[in-house]
């Protein structure tokens, strides 16, 4: 039996920052970066000289890792990490440099994701993403994720008997709410005809259950209650986190993800239950996983996403609001940082900074990351429950 | 009596078709299982310590960091997804789309994902097998069990090289292997079997039924002489899609004593120099055709060298040295280059070396079916077959052996 984790007491996040995503940009994951620390001068009027803790993810700033960032931006942290857990990756920042403040290690971390998206650098990323994708995955029609979704996606809908229409009312009220958020790429109205009658990618993937991979930075601060309070950012703590990687490796298709082994512990170590979510910002590389998502992190039980999809409302001001920002499926995919626009977003909605609109009353939010298919599934999971701290 | 499929042509005007191959970078496991693949093995690794079979190929066994070894497997399998690409950045899938694939959960153990063949659904028991990409890398293809093999797939086209409406040209047709090639081109159906024969002709050579059946073209071809050689492809007139050079020297002879130098010679212009200049000549026009092949008859001898015939094995293996660095050089333009290993012929150069020996017509049809099976690496025969067993299990003691 595992030990029971700490609290997080003594911590705060705060300053969420967002660098408008573009579709393709000519610059490196290092000028975005540079952004993203721009604007988190402007807004928490920190300079580099402030920062003794640094926590970077990206795919496309190599060959430098955050080690090369340091001396590129600037920086003399006293603690560096670098997360290479994609779409999982801003939750475990965000746990890890909130140990390093809690212990003392460091006093204020910057957690910041960038990429870039030059044209083609998808096609050249996907070619050395990983050695089991390089030497069994991408030779098989070479499909990227879609396909390795897909088949996930199938494997999921024949077991479960979940339909398109379902996954379409997820991207659908995603769309909707991006509409509010000036800063997401997709803002059309989508309907459920629409979703349906797209192109096929890779069956049963269509178009519009694909996120667009794009460029852009995001970030966010973890310091203690007091210097936030010094500073006068509004901030949020950290109730309780999870983390699992390849986990149950015996499923021969994954129908769930890592968070299956470890969601009691966080609930018991929150204090609350699912009902007392406020808001739900998941990883949402296709709504399969965010359908993955609300089984196992405890929102109905495994194999009955269906129904609870069907009686739910996922909008703003609906009784579950979901990826209030419009997530990756609408906001756009900017690769690593991808992985920390649900804290960012999550953590906006309770300190009162939305993008877009505000979820009513919104003070509890639970963040989930799903990262990085090494082969046929993705193997990095974790979640946060975020409060805010008033 | 089956019609014969008309020879394929091409537009000589038109733009010819751009060739890409897949992606071609792999581990060191997948290039040793590559390697296995070759020799048309169904091979995965196991765990010297546990026992567990494990894919993709690592480095260390996931359940107890013991050894992997590669072992021959079971290679059924049930079906639990399958997906149909619509959509690829790659420009060799692009060329081929839709493509199918799917996830099997293999009878050794491990799941996989899988080239897919159209016919096969999701719950489906599939026969697993593994074969080379076009650009040479080994790949799992899931077959509907018990059906033998559907050429008509057209995503299982892309892994093997069909005969039918082909153009072939035979190098050495005037020997007995070269005639029995000939015939099984013929009865597979390919389109113009172009035979070549050593001058200077003897009149009763173009005689010979195999040479007067329909679809064959004699023409003069001395591959140790590139005059010859270039006269002999402009008569061809259209494309090529596959040569299989049968042609060697066979003379037996020793080193210090016995030897001819005049044979030895020979046998290096024939069997080494000869694969360069085919190689030059025919490289490229193989490397425009959808399913280029080249097929290189090659004597066993090859792998360690023989005492008895000490000049033919020494011009056979520099033969295999040059066919590594050919197929090498053919990998990104998608031509296979095919070796077929065999040990003494029953034909007219090993009248005084006793049984086993290969009948020619058995090395025909193993020809075919290593072009129809895409295999790279395939032994003919009891001799070819042991001295490939024993040099792939102890190298330093078969040369020993070999040559006591």
């Amino acid at each position: 039996m595992s030990r029971r984790p700490a609290s997080y007491d003594g911590v705060a996040v705060c300053a969420p920052v967002t660098v408008p995503y573009v579709r393709f940009s000519p610059e490196d994951a290092h000028w975005w970066a540079g952004r993203a620390l721009r604007l988190l001068a402007q807004h928490a009027q920190i300079t580099p000289a402030d920062i003794d803790g640094f926590c970077f993810s990206s795919f496309s700033a190599g060959p430098d890792t955050a080690v090369g960032l340091t001396q590129h931006l600037g920086l003399s942290p006293r603690w560096l990490d670098h997360i290479p857990t994609g779409g999982a990756s801003g939750v475990m920042a965000l746990r890890r440099a909130a140990r390093a403040v809690q212990c003392g290690d460091a006093e204020i971390v910057v957690c910041l994701a960038a990429d870039t998206n030059h044209i083609d650098s998808f096609r050249r990323s996907l070619a050395s993403f990983s050695r089991f994708s390089r030497d069994a995955v991408y030779p098989y029609g070479y499909g990227g994720p879609n396909a390795t979704f897909a088949l996930i996606t199938d494997a999921y809908m024949r077991r479960f008997g979940i339909t398109r229409a379902d996954f379409g009312k997820l991207c659908v009220a995603q769309r909707a709410n991006a509409g509010s958020n000036p800063l997401a790429l997709q803002r059309k109205p989508l309907t459920l005809e629409a979703y349906l009658a797209a192109r096929p990618i890779a069956d049963p993937v269509h178009l519009f259950d694909c996120v667009m991979p794009c460029a852009g930075a995001e970030a966010f601060i973890v310091t203690t209650p007091e210097i936030a309070a010094q500073r006068g950012l509004a901030a949020a703590t950290i109730m309780a986190t999870i983390e699992r990687h390849n986990a149950l490796p015996g499923d021969p298709v994954q129908f769930r993800g890592g968070w299956a082994m470890d969601i009691d512990g966080f609930w018991d170590a929150a204090g609350i239950a699912p009902t007392d979510i406020d808001t739900l910002q998941v990883y949402d590389d296709y709504p399969v996983i965010v359908a993955m998502q609300l089984e196992d992190l405890g929102f109905c039980r495994k194999g009955e996403a269906a129904q609870f999809i069907r009686k739910t409302s996922f909008d703003i001001a609906g009784d579950l609001p979901l990826n209030t920002n419009g997530g990756q499926l609408s906001a756009g995919q900017a690769g690593a940082a991808g992985g920390f626009q649900n804290v960012t977003e999550g953590l906006r909605q309770i300190i009162g900074q939305p993008l877009g609109a505000q979820v009513p009353g919104a003070e509890i939010s639970l963040v989930s990351g799903f990262g990085l298919v090494n082969y046929d599934r993705g193997v990095c999971t974790g979640a946060a429950a975020l409060k805010a701290l008033r | 009596m089956t019609e014969r499929a008309p020879r394929e042509r091409r537009d000589p005007l038109a733009r010819k078709k751009a060739r890409h191959t897949p992606p071609s970078a792999r581990s060191r496991a997948m290039h040793a299982m590559s390697a296995r693949a070759a020799m048309g093995r169904f091979v995965l690794q196991v765990c010297t310590k546990c026992g567990t079979a494990t894919y993709p190929p690592r480095d260390a066994c996931p359940a107890c960091w013991g050894e992997l070894v590669w072992q021959d497997c079971k290679s059924g399998g049930q079906l639990l997804a399958n997906t149909i690409i619509h959509a690829t950045t790659d420009l060799y899938f692009r060329d081929h789309l839709p493509w199918r694939m799917g996830t099997v959960a293999l009878d050794a153990g491990p799941v996989a994902l899988v080239h897919l063949h159209r016919d096969l659904a999701p719950e489906d028991r599939v026969e697993v097998r593994l074969m080379l990409d076009r650009g040479g890398n080994a790949a799992l293809f899931a077959l509907p069990p018990d059906r033998g093999f559907d050429m008509t797939d057209p995503q299982l086209r892309e892994f093997i090289v069909p005969v039918q409406g082909k153009t072939v040209l035979v190098t050495d047709a005037h020997s007995a292997i070269g005639l029995a090639v000939v015939k099984a081109l013929h009865d597979t159906g390919a389109g113009l079997i172009v035979a070549g024969m050593l001058p200077p002709a003897r009149l009763a050579d173009a005689d010979h039924p195999v040479l007067r059946l329909l679809g064959v073209q004699v023409v003069p071809l001395d591959s140790s002489d590139q005059v010859s050689l270039s006269e002999a492809l402009s008569k061809i007139g259209g494309p090529l899609d596959i040569v299989i050079n049968t042609a060697r020297h066979v003379r037996s002879g020793g080193v210090s004593g016995g030897t001819n130098i005049v044979e030895q010679r020979r046998a290096f212009e024939v069997a080494a120099i000869g694969l360069t200049r085919l190689a030059q000549s025919c490289g490229p026009m193989l490397a425009g055709r959808p399913h280029g092949a080249f097929v290189d008859v090659i004597s066993s001898d090859a792998l360690t060298g023989s005492a008895g015939h000490a000049g033919f094995a020494a011009a056979e293996a520099a033969r295999l040295s040059l066919l590594q660095a050919f197929r090498h050089e053919m990998r990104e333009t998608g031509v296979r280059v095919l070796s077929v290993f065999t040990g003494p012929v029953e034909d007219e150069h090993h009248q005084s070396v006793p049984p086993p020996k290969v009948a020619p017509a058995r090395l025909a049809t193993a020809i075919i079916e290593a072009l129809q099976q895409g295999r790279e690496q395939t032994c003919v025969g009891d001799v070819a077959s042991d001295a490939m067993t024993r040099w792939l299990a102890d190298p330093a003691l078969y040369a020993r052996e070999k040559n006591l």
